[in-house]
């Protein structure tokens, strides 16, 4: 069981204030969590139910709607062997397979020295790469089991530590931005210009220029 | 379903075309309620008349036609508008119903033969009308272990849900309490608590009626009845003083179900689980079953009802008349407490009669101030004083309707409480006040500013915020008064509600007193100093002596000064009727003093209590659902309670002692038959009760019940208490409630008894600080009449100077610390 430490506390709460409505904080806050402990504890959803103003049964509710959350302890490195179609079709059941036998495990479960979960995940994303594999959610294409069986090594050995994150960190909690740079904190009129938004006049004023007849502006920062 | 969708005032209206006929509805009310109200039920699991809908279960899709060729849509998620055309028969919805209950008994399992929900079923009986009648499925079916308790009472069965939404949706918007919620997602998704953290609610078994399937189940009702055995008859719930209309289920003469009926102006199905499980009391095996007298050894043993009703009768007839008193009566039925009244004062002579135990209001002042009903307090556009105690304790279907009003209806409350409430998230401010400030509290707010010292805990721009919202409000001012505090004296209310009256004149009041027919008591007379109807002795007691023969000279004592009287040996005969000031009166030293005082009490309960074990001669009662007669609720409402079972053993209804002893006084009540005789009589001399004839109030269009003349009575404005400056007790004593004490009622109901909280001191930080005490630390708390331990509890709702405690609680009794005789009750906590 396990609440959040000082520093991240910290930072939870300077997570919260970016949102208008604390709730909005849930999901950063569960990030939050599984960075520090590799997966959601109870006792870390009850506490952002508290830092949110919300139930500990509406965090658990929204957290395990998400895969990528894990409610209970997960190895050091969580092997996601992707086994839909395009993989399927270049060998991911094989490789999965081989995965079993390699580390002694059922998908869903882990080996005993706590290094490795074995996920049989569904499509990654990743179908031009097939055979496709992830590891803490980076990304190993086109593997053959003997690839399979060098990057389990490499990862057990620490070779790829510099590559693969630790476990349970999903999304960029923390927002190295400068202070003028998050959202919603300068007034409008002193934000940099969207570049989206930057194009859309740009079209429109071309537009309007071709219209008239009179040389395009397009291109030009005014 | 029995759900009915919510009757409607058309006030813009619009003509649509249903399954080929042209019907007018509401522009904008939901498709699925103007299709029912036109004679095309469509069939549907998600959707509640009372939750928004959610269009989760896809039953109730129908072809809808707006211009642009037909679709299918749910009903329960599009709106009303003109020239819509709908099919809700045709063979694309059939099929589409079909689908979707094939989809639905998928992973259903079909246990109905076991399911306490089949035979009622909404799953059952739309798959018989609308599904497949044959299932194509050969898979095995999903298990899960099952049943699992989500709390105390409520059972989840995981096999059976299917999603709808409608728990958790009643848990998070109409109770406030969201402990439940949807987890994993797809075909794993299941309804589950937050790992300890159980279901715990005060409304709960509102889910139990909501599931359309029998995935929740009560643990007082599993396995008890199947729904065709049952019989049923509407009544009102007599929990509290809201009067929630519920039906009364029974089967082979015991009661076995109370299930919320959807009143409008009351309670719109919902029950708190007190009132829904309170049934059990009713079954108890230590109900009293025959009069008991004291015997020669000093025990309370079995009699014969001649024997008791003739040593009773003895025992009035050699008292002086001024020297009997009557204390209660709040739960008898309006007929009950009329006989009781006509008995004591018009028969017997005295007027010392009181249905109250010190915890209520002057009778002046909950029938002479204009009334408000529950609709008028909650419609939109109102502004709400709130100077009651906390709703969701004590009126707990009156919190549900607040909240709603508050949340979905904009209506701002202010709350003055002496600590945060289950109310206060909702109030748009709340202002905590030290014990006995609320009189100079209420003046500050009406006069717009702050005295310059200010008022302990009182924030500025709070009261600022406050004071411009009640000055704002003008014409559209509901308040609500009632008793935050039992250890503060009931004046200081009074004078707050009476500063308010003369400063708004068009402001009414809601009296949240929460003894069940505690007005119809005040109506019957039940209180010193009054006659039926509103009418006071000195005024009108001569046109009462003209019915009744005679009626007291002079304005009878209280609750309070009666057990005073009786503690000086100066009470001959103290009748109780369904009283227990041992356990209810706030000043525990003189409840003893005055019950051991009095040279005969004389108690009619259908429970030995504290009380009644301290009597000379109990009579055995019929209570709820054992007797005929009508209810009158906080507002005013009168409604009629059905019988549905018969009384235990003997016991007898309360007029019917009344008019036993009467009988045996040598003089005659008035009633021959039955109670209706009681009501006849009462309604036909009292102007207040004009209209609420027994005639009317069976007329299919008072369901809801009748409201009485809610019209202001003249008004005598109280004198506000003088407090005393503080003396070397730094803290004053906030004494309230919560749901589950070790009342009677609670402590004889299996599944609720164990609920009561054990009995804590709640501090704020502040005052918790310097005894560098932890929760749960044992602490004395002392008062100059007593002193109680009982463990910490650091609360920041309570606001620094007070302390507050519950009342009737396992462990620590407040009442040691009270005397009634104090305006407020100062106290000192240490560590023990």
């Amino acid at each position: 069981m396990s609440r959040f430490s000082p520093a991240n506390l910290r930072l939870a709460q300077e997570i919260i204030r970016r949102y208008p409505v604390a709730k909005s904080a849930t999901i950063p806050l569960c990030h939050l969590a599984q960075e520090q402990d590799g997966y959601l504890a109870d006792d870390s959803m009850a506490q952002i139910a508290e830092l949110v103003g919300c139930s500990s049964a509406e965090v658990l509710g929204t957290a395990s709607f998400y895969e990528m959350f894990k409610m209970h302890s997960v190895g050091k490195f969580c092997l996601g062997v992707c086994t839909n179609i395009s993989c399927q079709l270049l060998g991911g059941e094989e490789l999965l397979e081989h995965a079993e036998q390699t580390l002694g495990i059922r998908p869903g479960g882990t080996t005993a020295d706590g290094l490795f979960t074995l996920e049989d995940v569904e499509c990654i994303a990743a179908c031009t790469e097939a055979p496709a594999v992830q590891v803490n959610y980076r990304y190993f294409h086109r593997l053959t089991p003997q690839d399979l069986d060098q990057l389990i090594e490499e990862l057990r050995s620490g070779a790829l530590d510099d590559v693969v994150p630790a476990h349970g960190t999903l999304g960029k909690v923390r927002q190295d931005l400068g202070e003028d740079r998050i959202a919603n904190i300068t007034p409008p009129e002193d934000q940099i210009e969207p570049v989206w938004l930057r194009r859309h006049r740009e079209l429109a004023e071309a537009a309007a220029a071709a219209d008239a007849g009179t040389p395009s502006t397009a291109g030009t920062n005014s | 379903m029995s759900e009915k969708p919510r009757k409607i005032e058309i006030t813009d209206p619009v003509t649509i075309t249903v399954d080929g006929r042209e019907v007018t509805a509401q522009n904008g009310e939901l498709l699925i309620d103007a299709c029912e109200r036109n004679d095309a039920y469509i069939p549907r699991f998600c959707y509640h008349p009372r939750m928004n809908p959610v269009g989760m279960c896809r039953m109730c899709l129908v072809e809808v036609d707006t211009g642009r060729g037909p679709a299918l849509q749910p009903s329960c998620m599009i709106p009303v508008a003109a020239e819509m055309v709908v099919d809700t028969k045709n063979e694309q919805v059939s099929k589409a119903q079909d689908g979707i209950l094939e989809f639905l008994l998928a992973n259903h399992p079909l246990d109905c033969p076991v399911c306490d929900k089949g035979g009622e079923c909404p799953l059952q009986d739309q798959t018989m009308a609308y599904g497949p009648g044959e299932s194509r499925w050969v898979e095995e079916k999903r298990h899960y272990e099952k049943p699992i308790a989500i709390s105390e009472t409520v059972y989840l069965d995981r096999e059976r849900c299917i999603l709808c939404d409608r728990c958790t949706r009643f848990a998070k918007d109409v109770a406030g309490d969201p402990l439940i919620h949807f987890i994993d997602r797809g075909s794993n998704t299941e309804i589950a608590t937050f790992p300890d953290e159980p279901f715990c609610s005060y409304f709960s078994g509102n889910t139990v009626q909501i599931c359309p399937v029998g995935a929740l189940t009560a643990k007082p009702y599993r396995f008890r009845a199947r729904p065709w055995d049952l019989e049923e008859v509407e009544s009102t719930c007599t929990g509290c003083s809201v009067g929630c209309r519920i039906t009364v289920q029974s089967s082979r003469n015991q009661v076995l179900r109370f299930q919320g009926v959807d009143s409008d102006p009351v309670n719109w199905s919902w029950l708190c689980d007190k009132g829904r499980f309170g049934f059990e009391a009713i079954n108890s095996e230590e109900r009293l079953a025959e009069p008991l007298m004291l015997s020669s050894d000093g025990t309370l043993s079995p009699a014969r009802w001649a024997e008791a009703l003739n040593a009773a009768a003895d025992a009035i007839r050699a008292a002086d008349p001024t020297s009997v008193a009557v204390i209660g009566g709040a739960q008898l039925t309006n007929e009950s407490q009329y006989a009781w009244a006509k008995f004591a004062k018009g028969i017997i002579g005295t007027d010392h009669v009181d249905a109250q135990l010190g915890d209520g209001l002057a009778a002046e002042v909950v029938l002479g101030l204009p009334g408000a009903t529950i609709d008028q307090v909650c419609a939109p556009g109102s502004t709400v004083l709130y100077m009651g105690p906390d709703p969701k304790e004590e009126l707990s279907v009156l919190y549900i309707r607040l909240k709603h009003a508050a949340q979905e209806d904009g209506v701002q409350i202010i709350e003055l409480s002496p600590a945060a409430s289950g109310l206060s998230p909702y109030a748009s401010s709340s202002l905590h006040y030290r014990p006995a400030d609320l009189p100079k509290l209420v003046e500050a707010l009406l006069a717009g500013e702050l005295p310059d010292q200010g008022l302990p805990g009182i924030d500025a721009a709070e009261f600022t915020k406050a004071s411009q919202a009640l000055l704002a409000a003008e014409q559209n001012l509901h308040v609500v008064i009632g008793r935050a505090n039992l250890a503060e004296s009931a004046d200081c209310v009074a004078v707050a509600a009476s500063a308010v009256h003369q400063a708004i004149p068009e402001a009414t009041f809601l009296s949240a007193l929460r003894r069940a027919n505690l007005r119809g008591a005040l109506e019957a007379g039940l209180t010193p100093g009054m006659l039926p109807g509103r009418s006071s002795l000195a005024e009108h007691g001569q046109a009462w002596k003209e019915l009744w023969g005679s009626v007291p000279s002079t304005a009878g004592m209280d609750t309070t000064q009666i057990l005073q009287a009786a503690a000086a040996s100066k009470v001959d005969v103290l009748i109780l009727l369904g009283a227990d000031p041992l356990a209810d009166f706030a000043d525990r030293s003189l409840a003893r003093r005055g019950v051991a005082g009095a040279r005969t009490v004389i108690s009619l309960d259908r429970f030995l209590t504290a009380s009644t074990r301290q009597a000379d001669i109990v009579f055995p009662i019929a209570g709820f659902a054992e007797c005929e007669g009508t209810h009158t609720n906080l507002e005013g409402r009168v409604t009629r309670l059905n019988q549905k079972v018969t009384p235990p053993g003997t016991a007898r209804t309360d007029w019917m002692i009344a008019a036993e002893l009467a009988a045996l006084l040598g003089k005659d009540l008035g009633v021959e038959r039955d109670a209706h005789e009681l009501w006849d009589e009462f309604m036909a001399h009292s102007a207040v009760h004009a209209g609420v004839s027994s005639a009317a109030l069976d007329h299919p269009d008072a369901a809801d019940g009748l409201l009485l003349d809610l019209g202001p009575r003249p008004f005598v404005t109280p004198v506000a208490p003088h407090v005393a400056p503080q003396s070397s007790y730094s803290l004053r004593l906030i004494v309230n409630r919560t749901l589950y004490d070790q009342g009677t009622e609670i402590h004889h109901c299996d599944s609720s008894s164990g609920l009561a909280p054990a009995a804590s001191v709640r501090l704020s930080p502040a005052d918790a600080a310097p005894l560098g005490a932890e929760d749960g630390t044992p602490v004395t708390v002392s008062s100059p009449h007593g002193s109680i331990t009982a463990a910490l509890v650091v609360d920041s709702g309570v606001p620094k100077g007070s302390a507050v405690l519950r009342h009737n609680l396992e462990g620590a009794d407040p009442g040691l610390l009270i005397d009634s005789a104090d305006v407020v009750c100062e106290i000192r906590v240490e560590v023990s």
